[in-house]
């Protein structure tokens, strides 16, 4: 056993190695833009850039509108399959899990065929149709995680109960989703909106072959043409993606859990 | 349904009907979400592949991916991906390994989990900007090995804008993930099952050879084929890496839409049904051991 500790500790010294020294050593290349000494000159350098300020809102505005879009999607939809359709969960689960299977440059190749501008649905053809169309493309690639998150959170509760309780106190479909539901599943939908935040936030490729403004394809281009900037841009990307998991392990810790309900 | 009682019909089929057709609403806008966004862009792709530019079927386009270029691209990809895929699993199932059950104190655990869920998700250009800042020509570890150990890191053939390079980038978002994984199956091991073992006088070796790997097998080999296809299909990170100088699919495809090279569009078609094809087989190869996987952890 004491052989097996041993090991144990090797490997995770090793690990914790691996993964420490490009965070470390990132950190270390973003604070050398000033000769000689250690400053924070590359991460102003990129702060005051006019370009980081449109992209980043840009991003965090496509984020935002992801999210609701995909919050309105998922939400009905997998309450509705709990409730009235449980038949259909596995067809359903398969179609949310395709985005994993289908490469995004693929599925915004077919944007890119299908909605350009001599096509029936002649979304590129404008900014916000790009926009929007780019918003889509953004919702099918959080689909996996937003349906699972959402689904599990209504694992734990009690749909059925909950449904037919407010169905007799005279509530409507639009109630019972706005007060009964989505209070209920609030925190597994807030999990599934901060990793879609930390998804689309860096996202490259959507970005890229759509031609618009996004943070992804601004850190491309400063890559290719800066040197210290980059590991500025990583060590912030880095922070983002951190303080999104660190806010879904926040949140999950309020998540109601199944038995400890009394009905 | 009061019309098919006052017809004196059996009762129980109109009405079955009836409510299925008015719960299948419910889930409209979703589906036709999914259709128009997901799988009739996907369509679009797999039937251009078997096209020609005047809409008739053929099966130029496929036989065209047999080119030098287009074989030496997917050949590379293929290799990156499996490597990636291959020493991802190893490593994280050594790392869960130590964690679950190598005897490491419980503290360990909850935040490697944590980090892991960073890291997994952790990709695109951002990381290919830390490999840059860590392996690159002025990067920390090269100058590191230089000055302390003199170790020439690129004297000897290492190069962050290579296969190898690629593959110690992947790793960084392929290990966590096989953490992730990994550890609710390793946490499905019963005591007793190692126990009984060593009472019928099996050495550790024995019990992970007869008792531990026949369990674990599917769900290893079918998180292999999830690394495989994650690798696979990543674009973002090796583009930022290396631009276009590394010759893998999914970037043979991105210069191919922004319509820097290969001026046939169904061409592309063909090199993204490919890696539909691919991509997907692995994908399928993951559910199918995974469904076999839980039949063990309860």
């Amino acid at each position: 056993m004491k052989a097996n500790r041993f090991w144990s500790w090797a490997f995770l010294a090793l690990g914790v190695l691996y993964f420490a020294l490009p965070l470390i050593g990132t950190f270390e290349f973003s604070m050398k833009m000033r000769r000689g000494v250690y400053s924070l000159d590359a991460y102003w350098a990129v702060l005051a850039d006019p370009r980081f300020q449109a992209t980043f809102t840009y991003s965090v505005m496509m984020a935002l509108a992801t999210i609701v879009v995909g919050v309105l999607l998922v939400v009905p939809t997998a309450y509705w399959v709990r409730l009235k359709l449980p038949g259909w969960r596995p067809y359903l689960e398969f179609v949310t899990l395709l985005p994993l299977v289908i490469p995004p440059i693929v599925i915004v190749f077919g944007y890119i065929r299908l909605y350009n501008t001599s096509s029936w649905l002649p979304l590129t053809g404008t900014a916000l149709g790009t926009n929007i169309l780019l918003m889509f493309g953004y919702v099918v690639l959080s689909l996996p995680y937003m349906y699972r998150a959402v689904d599990t959170g209504l694992r734990a509760i009690d749909v059925r109960t909950l449904t037919e309780a407010a169905e007799s106190l005279g509530a409507g479909w639009l109630t019972i989703m706005w007060r009964v539901i989505l209070p209920n599943v609030l925190v597994a939908v807030l999990s599934g909106a901060f990793l879609t935040f930390a998804i689309v936030i860096g996202e490259f490729v959507l970005a890229a072959l759509l031609n618009r403004p996004a943070f992804g394809p601004y850190l491309q281009l400063i890559g290719a043409n800066r040197a210290y900037e980059p590991a500025a841009l990583a060590v912030i990307a880095f922070a983002i993606t951190w303080g999104c998991m660190a806010l879904i392990q926040v949140v999950s810790r309020f998540a109601p859990r199944a038995p400890t309900q009394p009905h | 349904m009061t019309d098919a009682s006052a017809a004196a019909l059996p009762a129980p089929p109109p009405a079955r009907r009836a409510r299925i057709s008015f719960a299948w609403v419910g889930i409209v806008p979703f589906l036709a979400f999914a259709v128009l966004f997901l799988i009739m862009p996907t369509l679009h792709i797999v039937t251009g592949a078997f096209r020609n530019p005047a809409g008739e079927f053929t099966l130029v386009n496929i036989a065209n991916l047999f080119q030098p270029s287009i074989i030496a691209a997917y050949w590379i990809s293929i290799r990156i991906s499996v490597a990636s895929a291959f020493l991802g699993c190893l490593i994280g199932f050594m790392l869960a390994w130590a964690v679950v059950l190598g005897g490491l104190p419980g503290w360990v655990r909850s935040p490697l989990l944590t980090f892991s869920g960073v890291a997994s998700n952790f990709a695109g250009v951002p990381l290919a900007f830390a490999f840059l800042a860590t392996f690159g020509r002025l990067g920390l570890v090269t100058l590191i090995l230089r000055d302390w150990f003199g170790i020439n890191l690129y004297g000897m053939g290492f190069n962050i804008l290579s296969f190898g390079g690629l593959t110690l980038t992947y790793l960084f978002f392929q290990i966590p993930l096989m953490v992730l994984i990994v550890t609710p199956a390793l946490d499905g091991m019963r005591r007793e099952w190692r126990e009984a073992a060593s009472i019928l006088g099996a050495t550790s070796f024995q019990y992970w050879r007869m008792v531990a790997l026949p369990i674990l097998w599917p769900t290893l080999l079918g998180t292999f084929a999830l690394l495989f296809a994650n690798s696979f299909g990543a674009v973002a990170t090796a583009y930022a890496l290396t631009g276009s100088s590394l010759s893998i699919v999914p970037i043979l495809l991105f210069a191919q839409i922004r319509g820097d090279v290969l001026q046939d569009p169904h061409l592309g078609y063909a090199l993204a049904f490919g890696m539909i094809v691919i991509t997907g087989i692995a994908n399928f190869v993951y559910i199918w051991l995974r469904a076999r996987s839980e039949r063990w952890v309860k």
